[in-house]
């Protein structure tokens, strides 16, 4: 499956915080969109989705017009983790991860075989099984992370679009939730992801989406697209970096003097 | 070394067993209602009353008096049970309660232009008629002001609608022509059920069964709110139609509602408290629970007001108030030392 967006412009009055932008996921990809802050990735992103009011642009799934396809319809193409990691009620991380087959069917309550079953393999994914009978709500950050990522698997959609996975997360937590995504990815699912972290973005991502100020400021090969010259135009920073397994590694060192 | 134990929910009632429990309770209230009364007709006049062949009087008491106060307060529970459930599930706003959109406010002004106008003392029915004009009004300069903002402007805009009419009822007072017109409607406001017809029932009734249903209707997408907006929409939820389902469902039922009782506070707002723990927090299993939960407590209230025998007759209004405002404080302090331990 082929997500396609073309031309996306977002204006909120007159300014444009996504301007002109281009962008395309498939099946067993996985895309990094990384920008500085106010770049207008997570904009975009619910552009793509279909769910920003003020978007203009095409967007398509294998061809067809996304917004042509009936909201429940479409829900179950493209699943989205938000960056808002905030669940109301005391609800239970089961009671959560089941509210990814909403597309599917029903709300909680009346969990169709099927859907148990895509539930348990979500879960599974993220290894959540201990958690599920606590709520959310007291659950570490970490851990709250791992279960909403479940609710997103477990719509058991071609496509998934996450907005800042590892937020606020410990390098173990990281690493985790960057495996699970790059499993999903090989298991031919198209992931793109909105990522700060630039060292994360260089080790797990096939190709990495740079945004600015709007637009998109390079599309490739992450060792090709995190260039020191780059990295000091878009993000204003001086970067070290070498090789490890094959793989270009980045550390951000130092920003540049501005002007 | 994990404190699972600790945060491990409770077992829960079974859903169907829970619904089941609270309706049997309902109906057993609603036969207590119906043998439940002062002016010597208790339990024991009324089977007087039967045995001594004046069994006709005994029926007229039952079907003109206690049977439309009954369905009422049992109708008009259940409406600011479900609406209340609804608009916190919506809101995602534990304080929300029916008049937080401004339905109660608008409604009240329309029958305390009633009263002052004097037309409901020429025509009974103008009243509720009005009241319920009211809370329809509320929909479309809801829709109009905020029709096309997010939670925050709806709640603003519900504000402002309740200032305004509640402003409104206020200069119906401050110019009411005598003493008895203003008393008229301070107690019209406080509250009851006391005194309604089989006709009250008739008139309201189809409101509020129209609000269930289209309140019913959102109930999926509500669970689905607990993730935030964002994450709904893209499960896809419709927001607008939910909000839309929301605002017109509360007020067409609680509308009607305020139309034939007046205000009765507090119900709303304490109900859908008592029963989230019991439905494991689900906000859609919890609008039914929260129903029949309002249906029990209003019941019982009007019981209880029944009972209580003071000079002037306890409004319905006023004793939801005094018992729902120490157990809201009550459950405030329970959650604060839950989230605080």
């Amino acid at each position: 499956m082929r997500l396609e967006a073309r031309d996306i412009v977002v204006a909120i009055g007159s300014r444009r915080i996504v301007d002109g932008v281009s962008l395309s996921v498939s099946s067993g990809e996985m895309i990094g969109l990384i920008g500085p802050n106010g770049a207008g990735k997570s904009t975009l992103l619910r552009a793509v989705l279909g769910i920003c009011e003020k978007a203009s642009g095409s967007v398509t799934l294998d061809g067809v017009d996304l917004m042509s396809i009936p909201a429940r319809e479409r829900a179950r193409c493209i699943a989205f983790l938000p960056q808002e990691r905030r669940v109301e009620w005391r609800l239970t991380a089961r009671d959560i991860v089941t509210l990814g087959r909403y597309p599917h069917q029903a709300g909680f309550g009346r969990t169709a075989p099927e859907s148990q079953a895509a539930v348990d393999r979500a879960i599974e994914a993220v290894d959540g099984g201990r958690l599920l009978d606590r709520p959310v709500a007291v659950l570490s950050g970490g851990e709250r992370t791992r279960i909403l990522l479940a609710r997103a698997l477990a719509v058991e959609a071609p496509i998934l679009l996450v907005d800042e996975p590892i937020l606020a997360l410990d390098p173990y937590h990281q690493l985790h939730v960057m495996e699970i995504l790059k499993e999903r990815a090989r298991s031919g699912i198209g992931v793109l992801a909105v990522i700060h972290d630039l060292a994360f973005a260089a080790r797990f991502m096939d190709r990495v989406v740079v945004m600015n100020e709007g637009g998109v400021a390079a599309d490739g090969p992450p060792a090709e697209v995190l260039s020191a010259e780059r990295l000091a135009q878009v993000y204003e920073i001086d970067a070290l970096s070498g090789e490890e397994a094959g793989r270009r590694w980045i550390l951000p060192w130092a920003r540049r003097p501005s002007g | 070394m994990q404190p699972i134990g600790r945060f491990q929910l409770k077992t829960a009632i079974p859903y169907p067993l829970l619904i089941g429990a609270l309706a049997l309770l309902l109906a057993l209230l609603m036969a207590v209602s119906m043998i439940t009364g002062p002016a010597g007709a208790g339990l024991r006049d009324l089977s007087a009353m039967f045995a001594s062949g004046r069994s006709e009087t005994a029926w007229i008491i039952i079907r003109e008096i206690r049977l439309p106060r009954t369905i009422l307060a049992v109708m008009i529970g259940f409406t600011l049970g479900l609406a209340g459930a609804a608009l916190q599930g919506f809101l995602r706003n534990p304080l929300a309660d029916p008049g937080v959109i401004g339905v109660t406010s608008t409604a009240s002004l329309g029958a305390v232009l009633a009263l002052y106008t004097g037309i409901s003392a020429v025509f009974p029915l103008a009243l509720p008629l009005m009241a319920i004009a009211g809370g329809l009004s509320c929909v479309l300069i809801l829709q109009g002001l905020a029709g096309r903002g997010g939670v925050l402007t709806l709640i603003l805009a519900g504000v402002a609608i309740s200032s305004l009419a509640g402003a409104g009822a206020s200069l119906a007072l401050n110019l009411s022509p005598n003493p008895y017109a203003a008393l008229e409607i301070v107690f019209w406001m406080l509250g009851s059920v006391t005194d309604r017809s089989l006709e009250h029932v008739a008139l309201a009734a189809p409101f509020m069964v129209a609000g269930w249903l289209i309140l019913g209707w959102s109930a999926l997408s509500l669970d689905a709110l607990s993730l935030g907006e964002d994450a709904a929409a893209s499960l896809g939820v419709n927001l607008k139609r939910t909000r839309a389902l929301i605002v017109v469902g509360t007020a067409v039922s609680v509308g009607a509602a305020t139309a034939v009782a007046g205000g009765i506070g507090f119900v709303g707002l304490v109900v859908p408290h008592l029963m989230r723990p019991l439905v494991r927090h689900s906000p859609s299993r919890l609008l039914l629970a929260s129903g029949l939960g309002g249906g029990v407590l209003l019941c019982a209230s009007d019981i209880v007001v029944r009972l209580v025998a003071t000079g002037t007759e306890l409004r319905l209004g006023v004793v939801t108030a005094l018992i729902g405002a120490p157990f809201f404080l009550f459950l405030v302090m329970r959650a604060r030392v839950e989230l605080e331990a």
